[in-house]
């Protein structure tokens, strides 16, 4: 199982400031190991936030995105107590789900 | 000028860590890339004397407002990247450590004592390295962790320092160190030099600091001991008086951006050894805790930052 997530979810008027940091390698596919053997690619694929169940982001990470990520979005329409989850998978098919609860 | 380029990548090579293939392969094709610019430099010169007509580029050179200093430019920077430091993912693991019943006793590490009776860790890391009766030394925080894994949990101290970095129970560590440098975060240093063996660590700390030696000479004061100096872009505190000293010491353990790694005051210590062309030291040494204890005591009053973020 991956580690947990760190999501902040701070309310500012009628909008929700969601920062996300997510523990993962994102491995590029494109280093050696010492001893000369290409390290297979291992990132996350895709990230997706929902407010109260319902998605409200989804983005496409790929190789290129750095090791242990950090995502930052707005949502409006949030309200204090709201739920917001968010999802990633990557491309070995593992999944991560963390809930916060806007502040 | 193009001479000085060149010099200049030929030194970034000599200075990547040998052990790490991967940097070296970055590096390497970064020094290709830049004798590229330089070749094509030169070629935009002879251009230039031919036709007596200066380029586009040689006149019109757009402003961008910008950072007044470089400084601002690289605080600019940490700002941004401070602002999520992938540190607290190595805290949250930390303190899950702290609490875990492991090793061969299966036991956890509540019963520590990190200098301020066992248990206690907020305020401990600002008074480490410190004097313990128990082992009849004086530690830093790596070196006590080891003494508290080795009594608690029975997991080996002589194992861990033969662990790399960042592997088994070295991760862990750069984890706990983590945790238990951020419950001291703001607050001030004030490292104990009542005893005598505190004492006498300061001044084998400050020997080692000014010690010149190796293939270039080379003293932790050649780059430590005087005001406003850089080594390329990072800022080089002076870490023989306040408050400097607690900008550079009190900003480890670390997270680098570069290597996506924490690293804590051990391997900043080891890695400071590596670009001086010393021996490493060995992992939680007396010469590496009296080091520390030399910054920490020059660090005193300054707040402590860690667990910080680096390029």
């Amino acid at each position: 199982m991956a580690d947990p997530m760190k999501i902040r979810a701070a309310l500012a008027g009628d909008k929700a400031n969601v920062r996300i940091l997510m523990a993962h390698e994102m491995e590029t596919g494109q280093r050696k190991d010492p001893a000369g053997k290409t390290i297979p690619a291992w990132h996350i694929t895709k990230v997706t936030g929902a407010l109260n169940g319902k998605q409200v982001m989804a983005a496409d990470f790929g190789p290129a995105v750095s090791k242990n990520p950090t995502l930052q979005f707005t949502v409006k329409g949030a309200k204090a107590g709201d739920k917001i989850t968010i999802t990633w998978t990557d491309n070995k098919g593992d999944k991560r789900s963390d809930e916060v609860t806007v502040a | 000028m193009q001479s000085g380029y060149f010099f200049g990548d030929i030194f970034t090579l000599n200075s990547i860590n040998k052990k790490d293939s991967f940097s070296a392969g970055v590096l390497a094709s970064n020094f290709l890339k830049r004798s590229l610019v330089i070749v094509s430099f030169a070629a935009l010169g002879a251009g230039q004397l031919n036709a007596q007509t200066p380029t586009p580029a040689a006149t019109a050179v757009p402003k961008v407002a910008g950072p007044a200093t470089t400084a601002d430019g690289i605080a600019a920077y940490r700002a941004l990247l401070a602002e999520d430091n992938p540190a607290e993912l190595f805290e949250a693991k930390g303190e899950q450590l702290w609490t875990t019943a492991r090793g061969p006793k299966n036991a956890d590490l509540k019963k520590c004592n990190l200098g301020k009776g066992p248990g206690v860790v907020k305020g401990s890391f600002v008074e480490l390295p410190r004097f313990f009766a128990d082992t009849g030394k004086v530690q830093d925080l790596e070196a006590r962790l080891m003494s508290c894994m080795e009594t608690l949990q029975g997991i080996s101290a002589a194992e861990t320092i033969n662990t790399p970095f960042g592997r088994g129970e070295q991760k862990n560590m750069e984890a706990l160190v983590a945790w238990i440098s951020s419950e001291s975060k703001g607050m001030k240093f004030n490292l104990p030099q009542a005893h005598a063996e505190e004492k006498k660590m300061f001044e084998l700390g400050k020997r080692m600091f000014f010690f010149r030696g190796g293939t270039h000479d080379f003293a932790c004061a050649s780059c430590h001991s005087a005001e406003g100096q850089r080594i390329r872009l990072q800022d080089l505190p002076n870490l023989t008086k306040a408050p400097e000293a607690a900008k550079g010491f009190g900003a480890w353990p670390a997270y680098r951006v570069s290597s996506g790694e924490l690293w804590g005051m051990q391997r900043r210590i080891n890695d400071c050894f590596r670009q001086q062309r010393f021996p490493f030291p060995l992992y939680g040494s007396d010469a590496t805790v009296a080091l520390s204890v030399y910054m920490g005591v020059n660090a005193k009053d300054g707040a402590s930052t860690a667990p910080s973020i680096k390029r």
